[in-house]
């Protein structure tokens, strides 16, 4: 006989939104039961982000030891080149994600989450049914949070399996390639394939789109495609990727049709929301186009029904989903929130990296703010010189409104760039203006010079420029 | 390059200064001659000024809703050549109180520091809201309000809509003394979880441009005139008949008729027995202009407010060049394109609010007229005519007069008149 719980609150997911849905709930006395049917952590600490960044600081460091073999600027060689064990790497890595993952588990227990390991399929908008190891289990609940997240698009064409890869895949690979085709440049190839080329893998990447990264402006994308350009890594623009057979890529381009032979083929044409496969479909909440609709208060049309993260819209960022996690569970509780942010920073770790937060020029001016724009170049300044970072075409942008210096978009291209995000945010949600910036001493010797230096610029008065 | 100030000018008799309306160039925006330039409010009329040259915006004399006095500069072009000013400061200081040129960020980066040695100091970017006096800017349309998520989350916490709080802080964004200040005023008071919730919002609305005119208007009309008002029931049997058969046999190129030329018909009709009614009050000169023509004013609803345009010498139209004349005036009002002979002069005035009519009003004059006629819905009335209980086409006629210079008698016997000619309409007609 199947075991049965009831309880207040169920989330499907583990993820970085189910997860800190359950925490919070913890904290808020709500009696939580979280159903995960792989690994807590989600995508992004089991196979995404944090993976990722492990793989790609691999890279750096490895990258870094290449060049010494020949002797370095700064003074570094190395007599022999460097080897690399890619089973040690995604060994290493694993260590970090079972570290994660563990902690993940240890604070949904003190939260006293009760965790379900199994797949679960809905049968109404209230009734999971999970298989666990210790067999079926029915869970019955006042209030659900959905956070199934998303998956990698696959091209109807070149259906993932053998070579073909998704980024998944890519984390885990026993072996290097010698030679890796991508397909899409947007951050997921770009990031992956950059550290791959820095691993001595021969990339090429194939993007339908004329440019690069098209979430991001060009002037900020232009440092990465320079980066991409003088390691080697083969750029194909505007180019369709229409097969893949016996090891070769077949890419239509300007009408004629290239063959780009690979041991691996990345695929990395986006992500799309987890809808199927788990009962979505009896629980009648309404959809917004291939996302679960949900209102401000993370609310699907369906009463007690809440959706987060990947499965409610773009951006699909894990951040995203934390923010709408403790929306939903304080709304839960009775509290009144809503899902407003003023403003979704993003990260690319491309080399150099990209920040972006708010509004970037053209869509100021689009959104009607008379914008006034501003931009630091690295070269100028004394730390990123001092990391070998001056010179990659890095800069930092602050956009304000003409009328009142408010802040609306704060962009940055360059090493550790990402870092800046923190700053970029909290000014814009706290609606600072170019004075405050510039009223805020930045601490020397730091990138984050630079972003004081955008605003005295746009003020007028930049000192180093 | 020289500069060339353009001064406002004479925009008709008396007016001594207009309103901004709307500016169509922005100061650094090269505007070339006779390209619109900007919008100016007169008594009722918006006149669009063009430019006078080809050139540079360099300076504008206010903003949508500032008063500009006739003569002073309202414009400063940066030109090829001469010129008609030198240097920078050449206008002496208007005689009326004309407005400040407005600091603007772009002019003050564009004035060129008059050595190159010393960049300017920090503070030569303006602070667009430090200097002015504590006074909260609204926020604009669809605009989101700006404040820290820590506000906004308390905000949350009390159910409060940051929407409806002014925000008093840099580039008005609200802080936690501004909800304190809101909450202690009592707007606060919203209750979740209740269906019926206090509305809270209170919307600012600048009464400026054709608003202001209009409330100058009025509060001058009853300021100075001791009004009184007279209410006549009319009979429109007979009128209606005729109206509607004659809208039926009319020609296609004829216009509809309305009760309007036929009130006209009545006025131009019984006026001349009344000089005292056809005419405008100077009383500051003490004078009563009592006017052989009859210049009708149609008071005519318009989206930007109550404008009154003019039909000229009513007396030398029949209804269907009446009916015309009023078609095309109202157009005219309607479209903000009236001229000055079309939109003022008028002598005495009709208001009429069609099938909005009620039973009575009492009309405020079209000041310095003496006289306002307003009639009011016509309706299915039973009345008393020849012993028997009748259904007629009753009406009541609202008017008001200027106690000054109208005796209540004589305007009783004008509308009495009035009456009989409408409830005789062939004598509309007979000379």
């Amino acid at each position: 006989m199947a075991e049965t719980i009831s309880t207040r609150l169920l989330i499907l997911g583990g993820g970085p939104g189910g997860y800190v849905a359950a925490i919070r709930a913890g904290q808020l006395g709500i009696e939580t039961v979280l159903v995960e049917g792989d690994r807590l952590g989600g995508t992004c600490l089991i196979r995404g982000c944090i993976p990722s960044k492990a793989l790609i600081h691999v890279a750096s460091k490895f990258e870094g030891m290449v060049e010494a073999v020949n002797g370095r600027k700064d003074g570094i060689s190395l007599s022999a080149a460097p080897k690399l064990d890619m089973g040690q790497t995604v060994a290493w890595k694993e260590t970090v994600v079972d570290k994660l993952n563990g902690g993940v588990t240890a604070l949904l227990k003190r939260a006293k989450t009760r965790v379900v390991h199994g797949w679960g399929t809905f049968s109404d908008a209230k009734t999971c049914h999970v298989e666990t190891a210790d067999g079926p289990v029915t869970i019955k609940a006042e209030t659900v949070i959905l956070a199934a997240g998303s998956v990698a698009a696959a091209l109807p064409h070149i259906p993932f399996g053998g070579d073909v890869i998704s980024s998944t895949e890519a984390l885990d690979l026993a072996k290097l390639p010698t030679r890796l085709a991508v397909i899409g440049a947007g951050y997921i190839g770009l990031e992956l394939g950059s550290a791959f080329a820095k691993l001595g893998c021969e990339v090429t990447v194939v993007e339908a789109l004329d440019r690069i990264l098209p979430l991001y402006d060009e002037p900020l994308t232009k440092p990465v495609k320079a980066w991409l350009e003088k390691t080697g890594v083969t750029l194909h623009l505007s180019a369709k990727a229409t097969g893949w057979a016996k090891g070769e890529l077949s890419v239509e381009q300007d009408g004629k049709t290239l063959k780009i032979p690979a041991d691996k083929l990345l695929v990395t044409v986006g992500r799309k929301p987890r809808t199927e496969g788990w009962g979505l479909e009896e629980m009648g909440v309404d959809m917004a186009g291939p996302f679960v609709k949900v209102n401000d208060r993370m609310q699907t049309s369906m009463s007690d029904v809440y959706a987060i993260g990947d499965l409610v819209g773009e951006p699909m960022l894990e951040h995203k989903a934390v923010a709408q996690a403790h929306v939903a569970v304080e709304v839960i509780a009775g509290q009144n929130r809503t899902f407003d942010p003023a403003t979704i920073a993003a990260v690319c770790f491309t080399e150099p990296e990209i920040v972006a937060a708010g509004l970037s020029p053209k869509e100021a001016e689009a959104a009607g703010h008379d914008p006034l724009s501003a931009i630091f170049p690295f070269s100028a300044n004394g730390r990123a010189l001092s990391m070998e970072a001056g010179d990659t075409g890095g800069f930092v942008r602050v956009v304000a409104r003409k009328s009142d210096h408010r802040v609306v978009g704060l962009q940055a291209v360059g090493a550790h760039v990402s870092e800046l995000s923190g700053e970029f945010a909290m000014s814009i949600e706290m609606g600072a203006r170019l004075e405050d910036f510039a009223g805020t001493i930045h601490v020397h010797p730091t990138l984050s010079e630079t972003v004081h230096e955008a605003a005295l610029r746009a003020l007028g008065h930049a000192i180093h420029i | 390059m020289g500069r060339f100030v353009f001064k406002l000018p004479d925009l008709g008799e008396g007016t001594a200064e207009a309103e901004i309306v709307a500016w169509h160039a922005k100061i650094g925006d090269l505007v070339s001659e006779d390209a619109p330039l900007v919008d100016m409010l007169t008594d009722k009329a918006t006149v669009e000024m063009t430019s006078p040259v080809a050139g540079k915006l360099i300076e504008v004399a206010g903003v949508a809703g500032d008063m500009a006095a006739v003569g002073s500069a309202i414009a400063v072009f940066e030109v090829e050549g001469a010129g008609n000013a030198s240097g920078k400061a050449a206008e002496p200081p208007p005689p009326a109180p004309a407005h400040q040129p407005v600091p603007d960020v772009a002019e003050v980066t564009e004035t060129p520091p008059p050595t190159p040695a010393p960049p300017p100091e920090p503070k030569a970017a303006p602070q667009p809201v430090a200097a002015a006096p504590r006074v909260i800017p609204r926020r604009g349309e669809g605009e989101k309000p700006l404040a820290s998520p820590a506000v906004r989350r308390r905000a949350e916490d009390l159910g409060i809509k940051l929407g409806h709080v002014p925000g008093s802080g840099p580039a008005g964004r609200i802080t936690h003394e501004d909800l304190d200040a809101f909450i202690a005023s009592g707007d606060a008071g919203a209750s979740r979880g209740s269906g019926l919730a206090k509305r809270t919002a209170i919307e600012e609305v600048k009464v400026i441009g054709m608003r202001r005119a209009i409330a100058r208007q009025m509060q001058e009309a009853k300021r100075r005139i001791p009004h009184f008002a007279y209410v006549e029931e009319v009979d429109m049997t007979e009128l209606e008949e005729l109206r509607v058969h004659l809208n039926g046999a009319k020609r296609a190129e004829q216009p509809k008729l309305t009760l309007l030329p036929f009130m006209m018909r009545a006025l131009v009709r019984v006026l001349p027995d009344y000089p005292q009614i056809n005419a405008r009050f100077d009383d500051e000169a003490g004078v009563v202009h009592r006017y052989a023509p009859v210049h009708i004013g149609i008071a005519t609803q318009t989206a930007n407010g109550l404008i009154v345009p003019v039909v000229r010498h009513a007396e030398a139209l029949d209804v269907w060049a009446s009916a015309a004349e009023v078609a095309r005036v109202a157009e005219v009002a309607r479209s903000g394109k009236g001229s000055k002979e079309e939109l003022s002069g008028s002598t005495i005035t009709i208001t009429s609010l069609g099938p909005l009519g009620g039973i009575a009003t009492t009309p405020v004059i079209n000041y310095p007229e003496v006289a306002i006629i307003g009639p009011n819905k016509i309706v299915d009335r039973p009345v008393i005519r020849h012993g028997q209980v009748a259904v007629r086409k009753m009406m009541n006629l609202s008017s008001s007069f200027d106690h000054r210079v109208v005796d209540g008698y004589d305007a009783a016997a004008f509308i009495q008149r009035v009456k009989a000619m409408l409830e005789h309409p062939a004598t509309l007609f007979m000379d």
